[in-house]
């Protein structure tokens, strides 16, 4: 038996030392608990890069580490990300659903010689709090600041705002107000709601006594972005006239089924949506959902974790594989690609990704099925929210 | 005026929904003694029930909720001979643990079997739409849950208070062992008590599913709210529980409307009061 085992540690050395390097990418997200959906979209964006390009980059082998934080859990995501550094010996850390996760291991990052693709946390200060960390998804002042445009031009002059009383929704808040204010119009009330909130009929009648003609919100995708719909339909808003605007986290694809008919028609502006239709998309969309199983739970941050394969692939390209942070990073600055979400870049100085914003309308197709249909493209957008952030 | 009778009408609507669900948790933890953290589990898989009913098999509403609160019994009955059967009287902690554990099993297997989406149960056209009130209009099947919950809890007080079956279960509370001597079979008391308890859960989960979202979580979710719902209100006392909802939805309505920048100060401030000045509930009964 010690023979057996000597000889396949042998073995492995050996195998380690005569062919090419096996690069391990780190990544952390919600794998099981309330979140696990997202995790699990995490790994559908990754296998379906994997299944689609397969695990080379030149000779060297890229094996994928998952960690799980089931839920915003920042001591836990840095101790992680330092036993994947440590003892796992990972050239790449990624993933990152929340940012009190992401922030909190940015800070091993330059001991560590790890540079930290971001695949969904989507607060603006992120890529401003180590320079090798790459993101490749969104921000929430990048996805909101086209709606208060598209309010604006549908002849709403004053809006009111109701968003989750956290980080992202204060974003939210912020984003919207500063973009409405900027193209003339007026917001005359600002509402933060807790996090726990299911009962949303007092805040509708708020909303409807304030006087405002449209309504911009912020809601985590998740079980209360139903009962809020449903509040915005029964008591009378709709049928009221104010309008609704919202960012895509309240119609994400895996939640469209559920919402169904009170979602219909409903406007928000996003970086990404399942139906968009392009031939990139359609190769992404039919090998992801392969790769998650139940193609009804497809939703947003696949896609961000699909072009965090991408680049962290040009990364490994462009150091050959040895481990040097400051080196991959500079290699991807810059970089344009077409992404299933459309046309994409890394802007050199942020390194957060430039990208469309579209603006959609929730619509019913010929077979019954719920979806975001895009409407109206935002060219290149970049973060607004970058400015904001303090130095 | 129009402000105080709006949030009136939200309160009395958010009210009764709480209600209907934690009713059953009042029961099973004043009459039955059973800390029971599995409540929201129960509840959920009624939710699960009739969406499947009514959305898969195409059923009605009404026999969506006739489903759930079946099929939820029916599954509940085997739990209880095999595993709460063993907790009757047993120390709290022993109960929680158990009943906490039954919880993550059934959210591991919701989880498995029917995947993280949201679930909902599909309304008749009768209960969809809103209706006017003339100051303000209402979801109509708000309306429907108000109804449920007053119905609810005039039956539940009849069963109790009037009914021979009612006598029984106050005596075996009071006294199980005495009870037991005198003839009455307290394993069947406590077994109907159970699916009783059951029933409600999974009867509430339905019809509270447009607030209260179905989905795996749900068992855990919602419970910290059902627990203050029955520790205001005096475990096992069903006008405690009617009046602690009434109460804290009022107080919780209320603070969202004028300062919901306040989250649920209110609601928990409410609760530290009321459980300071009567340590048993509102109507909780003394030892």
């Amino acid at each position: 038996m010690k023979k057996l085992l000597a000889a396949a540690i042998a073995f492995a050395a050996l195998s380690g030392a005569a062919y090419a390097d096996t690069i391990k990418v780190g990544v952390i997200g919600p794998f099981s608990g309330p979140f696990a959906l997202q995790g699990k979209n995490f790994k559908a964006g990754i296998d379906a890069w994997l299944a689609l390009n397969g695990n080379k980059v030149g000779s060297d082998e890229i094996q994928i580490v998952y960690r799980d934080v089931p839920q915003a859990d920042p001591a836990r995501s840095k101790a992680l990300a330092q036993e994947l550094v440590v003892r796992e010996g990972v050239q790449y850390l990624a993933g990152f659903y929340f940012t009190p996760d992401a922030m909190a291991a940015t800070a091993l990052l330059q001991q560590a010689n790890v540079p930290m693709v971001v695949m969904n946390a989507a607060t603006s200060a992120i890529v401003a709090s180590s320079p090798l960390v790459v993101r490749t998804s969104f921000t929430t002042w990048q996805t909101t600041t086209p709606i208060a445009t598209v309010a604006k031009e549908q002849g709403v002059t004053k809006a009111i705002t109701l968003v989750s009383d956290y980080g992202p929704g204060i974003d939210a808040e912020n984003a919207f107000k500063t973009a409405f204010e900027k193209e003339g119009g007026k917001v005359v009330e600002t509402i933060r709601m807790p996090l726990s909130t299911n009962d949303f009929a007092p805040l509708m009648q708020r909303v409807k006594d304030s006087g405002a003609q449209g309504l911009f919100t912020f809601l985590p995708s998740g079980p209360p972005t139903l009962a809020f719909v449903k509040a915005y339909n029964d008591n009378g808003l709709k049928a009221g006239g104010i309008k609704f605007y919202g960012t895509g986290d309240l119609t994400q694809e895996s939640d469209l089924p559920a919402l169904g008919e009170a979602a219909l028609g409903l406007q928000t502006t996003y970086h990404y949506a399942v139906s968009h239709d392009s031939p990139e998309n359609k190769t992404f969309v039919a090998a992801a959902e392969k790769a998650i199983g139940n193609p009804a739970e497809l939703s947003f941050p696949s896609v961000s974790a699909f072009d965090g394969m991408y680049v962290i692939c040009k990364m490994i390209e462009a150091t050959g594989g040895k481990q040097d942070a400051k080196k991959a990073v500079d290699a991807v600055k810059g970089l344009s690609w077409t992404s299933p979400r459309g046309p994409v870049s890394i802007d050199p100085d942020s390194r957060h990704i430039t990208e469309n914003i579209y603006l959609r309308e929730v619509a019913k197709d010929a077979s019954g099925k719920y979806y975001n249909k895009e409407v109206r493209t935002f060219e290149k957008q970049g973060d607004p929210g970058l400015a904001f952030v303090k130095k | 005026m129009q402000t105080v009778l709006s949030i009136g009408v939200d309160a009395l609507a958010y009210g009764m929904a709480l209600f209907v669900i934690s009713i059953g948790l009042s029961v099973t933890m004043g009459l039955m003694r059973v800390v029971n953290l599995a409540h929201g589990a129960f509840a959920m898989i009624g939710g699960y029930f009739a969406s499947y009913a009514v959305r898969d098999l195409g059923l009605g509403y009404a026999a969506g909720i006739l489903v759930a609160v079946v099929g939820t019994v029916v599954i509940a009955i085997p739990i209880e001979r095999l595993l709460y059967r063993r907790i009757y009287g047993a120390p709290q902690l022993t109960q929680v643990l158990m009943t906490i554990g039954i919880t993550f099993c059934v959210i591991g297997i919701t989880n498995f079997a029917f995947g993280p989406t949201l679930k909902t149960v599909p309304l008749p056209p009768l209960l969809q739409g809103s209706v006017d009130l003339g100051f303000r209009s209402i979801a109509a099947h708000r309306i429907f849950v108000i109804i449920c919950g007053f119905t609810v809890a005039a039956g539940l007080w009849f069963l109790v208070e009037r009914t021979n079956f009612g006598v029984k279960v106050r005596a075996t509370v009071d006294n199980a062992a005495m009870t037991a001597a005198l003839g009455v079979r307290t394993e069947v008391v406590y077994a109907v008590s159970f699916a009783v308890a059951i029933a409600l859960a999974a009867f509430g989960g339905v019809i509270g599913a447009e607030l209260l979202p179905l989905e795996p979580y749900y068992a855990l979710r919602y419970m910290v709210t059902f627990l203050v719902v029955v520790s205001v209100g005096g475990a096992g006392s069903i006008p405690g529980a009617l009046i602690a909802c009434l109460l804290l939805g009022t107080i919780d309505t209320t603070g969202r409307y004028l300062a919901p920048e306040y989250g649920e100060f209110f609601f928990y401030l409410a609760v530290i009061l009321i459980v300071t000045l009567f340590p048993r509930g509102l109507a909780g009964r003394m030892k």
